[in-house]
């Protein structure tokens, strides 16, 4: 029995959310500070799970308590905590993101309390699902995240182009209906598998061992691609994003677009294409498609935009169809690339939206025309501002240039035609970062923001932190592919045994 | 024919209870009947203890016309546990907007006398008693704030309505009687496999779902539910919701499931269009409610649809389902009605307006209601997900449209839920005073926020303890 270090990881925020219900709601700096230990606490474990992983030896480590723990046995639900090199760089993706999503959030002041305590259940929520290895304990996860952010959506929100209010509920039903056909989905591939093998195994493992029939693939994965893919913004399943996005808090947004969007990428892999590659094979083509049109649909719908968060809404919708379109490669380099790209995008955007968030604090406005000549006054918020635009456009030397390299490479060989339209995306993508760029940050300096603060003491955290991850990533992109591709190859090689037999 | 009393001393105990409160408050002065309900409640809980160590005995008396299993007893369980948090989470509530305890008490107590026997019986008439001594007890109880237009309303509709559905239940009994010639279930399902049957049979299957449907308040037979549980007090209603409602679904999988499995072909895709209704009507005619009593009602019809799914399955697996789903169900109902009746005592509104600001002005209520209705829409670490993760695991295979239609329902009732969430935890108070609470309500809402969690983490106890009573439901 080994010390349960993921356990310990996923229970940091938790615990920290206890502590804080009991202190005082009209001490909020303390609340803060509570949950920022909490998160710090977590993302400092993730670290040392991350760089104590043995990529040499791949495969699942850190496991909890040595073994799983039976949990449910009559659904053969196993507490299995455990993680592999698809699921590290998820797991410090989502405690880089909380970590700075609470300093991101250290000038609210209006209920803060209750804030930190949803933030860290959120944080805590996101995390379980990248580090379970049991598919039973991962839907208990994925589907709890949907109620804080419901609540913080219409507590702190905006209410600009849409009421808080509708944004709050288009984003839960959206994400729930796509978590209704994931259940069922889910549902007959457990009862399927317990009829063909006699045994309950709810653990990935097991259930990728499953000789399923190739029409019952076809079917479940069709079932578990809504479910995923909405949760992923697949067009045309993405409207909740932008408008979404635009209503919630600083905070949400960048848990929402950095992290909670990666598990439905995730859950593709993990679940949908290890377990059921022939329905993966099937469908491929299909999800190439539909990456493309999110990637141009979406590059172009960013570029109508005026409010800023709606840019960077669209924007990401559009990046989530270069991850499907790697994910349809079924390749080793495309799918690595999509994992990348997943990391690199949870980073950028998340940086994006809290600097959003600090321009929307100051000028109470996210209007790109109403703006101009920031940089005047606030030269860091505008690096973060840059950094975040230069990554999402993909510039070399930052993280986010290689993974849609390698998406590209992959996808060109197997889709041709399609990922040329593909690549055509990130052109518009360089047309509205740079205006959106432009017409905020630059150009004269307008009196009326004269009296706005640059970035100071808490609110730089998000900014070095995360600023850090995109350039090292960048500089040294080893450290995240090498990682990747030690997780992702078992599975890839796994996958190429099935669709090699073709059907068993 | 001999009698096996070790059997019964759960009924018997509860006749006693039923008549000691009687008598007893026939003695002491009218003022000191107030205690009564103390008296139920310890009664109850003794009652209860009786049921659960009797739990390893199992049998048959009264020449099959009374059934012991752990089938029977665990539902048995859950209606006690029921009738337990109604008398024990409503007593304030009772205090002020009820009175008459003498009658009150012993009226609970008889309703769940009823239920107890209905749970057990073996044949048409055992069956027919105890569900006409719960709904008489039930007529009485609706209509108990008789300074109350509504409540008297809701009585008077509860009367006729349930007339109504036992006179077709009870001519349904008949024509099954004529068709097979027997009352016991036994007996009725082994001459369905000799070969008797025919049209005879079949109407009077169909009237038999009417008449257990209207119990359950499946749609359509449901058209009672919002008027009555709006007018009775809340304390009835949440008894009608859930102990009245588990024990109704016990019958029904006793008599389909049970006996009438021989012409399954002629009832499945009957019951699964019944419960497909319930979760459309039920989930959508609960979206434009303004008072949460008739929301709740709503959602109840819903919830029997979900619960018709298990009984659609007609195997150990759905049984299972049933049963996990009823016991969940009992708490997250009781946890919802009990804030509703607390809060109530404090503003003296039902209407979901009026919940503004709840969360600052009651935040355990608050928690308690957010978290009871989302088990209810089955969403997960609470144990309304495991249990609608059972109840369509049963029928995955070949009802695969029922459970879209049922998960995607699920999901269309979190918006309703989600709107008195909103007002309760985003709106600020129209009167920012504290509601203090008092501590039989904690407790109750402490049990039912425990219950609902802990089902939700860890369901593994309670999955093996219904498993175990769905197997000896099907092999005696």
């Amino acid at each position: 029995m080994t010390f349960p270090i993921l356990t310990t990881t996923l229970l940091a925020p938790i615990l920290a959310a206890l502590i804080i219900v009991f202190l005082p709601k009209e001490n909020d700096k303390l609340c803060k500070s509570v949950a920022a230990v909490g998160t710090g606490i977590a993302l400092a474990l993730s670290l040392y799970v991350y760089f104590g992983y043995d990529q040499s030896v791949g495969g699942l480590q850190w496991v909890d308590f040595g073994q799983p723990v039976p949990w449910i046995k009559d659904l053969g639900v196993t507490w299995y905590m455990a993680v592999d090199g698809l699921s590290l760089p998820m797991l410090l993706l989502t405690n880089l993101i909380g970590f700075t999503a609470v300093f991101a959030s250290w000038n609210v002041t209006h209920r803060a309390k209750e804030l930190m305590i949803l933030l860290l259940v959120l944080i805590a929520g996101v995390m379980g699902t990248f580090i379970a290895q049991d598919l039973f304990i991962f839907l208990l996860f994925y589907e709890i995240v949907v109620i804080p952010i419901y609540i913080m959506v219409v507590i702190w929100g905006s209410s600009k182009r849409v009421t808080k209010e509708y944004a709050g509920m288009k984003l839960t039903i959206y994400l729930l209906m796509g978590s209704a056909f994931l259940l069922a989905g889910v549902i007959a591939l457990f009862v399927n598998s317990v009829n063909i093998t006699g045994i309950a195994d709810m653990s990935f493992e097991g259930l990728a061992q499953v000789a399923f029939p190739e029409q019952l693939q076809i079917y479940l994965f069709a079932l578990l691609l809504i479910g995923f893919g909405s949760l992923l913004s697949m067009w045309p399943f993405h409207s909740w994003s932008p408008d979404g996005y635009a209503g919630a808090p600083t905070a949400v947004s960048m848990i929402h677009a950095g992290i909670l969007k990666k598990i439905g990428g995730y859950g593709l892999i993990r679940l949908a294409i290890v377990v059921l590659p022939l329905g993966a094979r099937f469908w491929a083509p299909y999800m190439a498609v539909l990456g493309v049109i999110g990637v141009a649909y979406a590059a172009m719908g960013a570029l109508a935009q005026k409010d800023l968060k709606y840019v960077v809404g669209y924007s990401s919708v559009s990046h989530m169809g270069y991850v499907l379109l790697g994910l349809a490669s079924l390749g080793i380099i495309g799918i690595n690339g999509a994992v990348a790209a997943m990391f690199a995008h949870g980073v950028m955007a998340a940086l994006f939206f809290s600097m959003i968030g600090f321009i929307y604090e100051r000028t109470h406005t996210r209007w790109i025309p109403d703006m101009g000549g920031l940089a005047h006054y606030t030269p860091k918020l505008a690096v973060g501002f840059m950094m975040a635009g230069m990554a999402s456009l993909g510039l070399p030397g930052l993280i986010t240039f290689i993974p849609e390299f390698t998406i590209f490479v992959e996808t060109f060989k197997v889709f041709g035609l399609l990922a040329v339209i593909g690549i055509a995306g990130i052109i518009i993508t360089a047309l509205y970062v740079l205006r959106a760029a432009a017409n905020t940050l630059f150009g004269p300096a307008r009196p009326e923001f004269s009296h706005i603060k640059d970035l100071k003491g808490p609110e730089m955290v998000p900014l070095i932190v995360l600023g850090t991850v995109l350039v090292v990533g960048g500089i040294l992109p080893s450290l995240l592919f090498d990682m990747i591709d030690s997780g992702v190859a078992p599975l890839l090689a796994h996958i190429n045994d099935v669709l090699q037999i073709g059907g068993r | 024919m001999n009698i096996d009393f070790s059997l019964i001393t759960t009924e018997i105990a509860l006749a006693i209870l039923g008549l000691a409160i009687f008598t007893l408050g026939l003695i002491i002065p009218r003022s000191a009947r107030k205690g009564l309900g103390n008296i139920a409640l310890l009664g109850l809980i003794i009652v209860l203890g009786i049921a659960v160590y009797s739990w390893p005995n199992q049998g048959e008396t009264l020449g099959g016309m009374y059934i012991v299993d752990h089938f029977s007893s665990f539902f048995k369980i859950v209606g006690l546990v029921a009738a337990i948090l109604v008398v024990f989470g409503f007593r304030r509530y009772v205090a002020a907007n009820v009175g008459n305890y003498l009658e009150y008490y012993s009226t609970i107590v008889f309703a769940t006398l009823g239920m107890i026997v209905m749970i057990s019986a073996g044949d048409f008439i055992t069956l027919y008693l105890g569900l006409e001594l719960m709904t008489i007890s039930f007529i009485v109880l609706v209509a108990f704030r008789s300074f109350d237009v509504k409540s008297l309303e809701a009585g008077i509709k509860y009367l006729l309505l349930a007339g109504m559905s036992s006179a077709v239940l009870l001519y349904g009994l008949s024509l099954v009687y004529g068709a097979t010639g027997t009352i016991l279930f036994a007996e009725v399902a082994q001459s369905i496999i000799d070969g008797s049957g025919g049209l005879l049979l079949i109407i009077g299957l169909v009237m038999l779902i009417a008449g257990l449907g209207f119990k359950v308040s499946a749609a359509p037979f449901h058209m009672w539910s919002p008027d009555v549980y709006e007018g009775a007090p809340t304390s009835v209603t949440a008894f009608l919701a859930t102990g009245s409602k588990a024990a109704s679904f016990a019958i029904l999988i006793r008599v389909f499931v049970g006996s009438l499995t021989g012409i399954q072909e002629h009832w499945v895709m009957l019951v699964a269009v019944l419960a497909a209704l319930s979760m459309l009507i039920g989930n959508l005619i609960a979206i434009p409610q303004t008072n949460i009593k008739r929301m709740l009602a709503y959602s109840s019809v819903a919830q029997a649809g979900y619960i018709m799914v298990g009984i659609v399955a007609a195997s150990q697996s759905g049984v299972k389902g049933v049963m996990f789903y009823s016991f969940i169900y009992v708490f997250a109902t009781m946890g919802a009605f009990t804030v509703v009746a607390a809060v109530y005592n404090k503003i003296k509104s039902d209407e979901i307006a009026d919940y503004a600001g709840l969360a600052q002005r009651a935040p355990l209520a608050a928690t308690v209601l957010l978290v009871c209705m989302l088990s209810m829409a089955g969403i997960p670490l609470l144990a309304g997900f495991v249990g609608k993760f059972y109840l369509f695991m049963a029928i995955v295979d070949g009802y695969m449209w029922l459970v879209l239609l049922g998960l995607i329902m699920s999901m269309v009732s979190v918006y309703y839920y989600l709107r008195v969430v909103l007002v309760m935890f985003r709106d600020d108070p129209v009167d920012p005073t504290p509601l203090k609470m008092e501590t039989s309500v904690t407790i109750t809402l402490l049990i039912a926020l425990g219950v609902t969690v802990f089902l939700g983490i860890y369901p593994g106890p309670l999955s093996e303890i219904a498993n175990t009573a769905a197997q000896s439901f099907f092999t005696p």
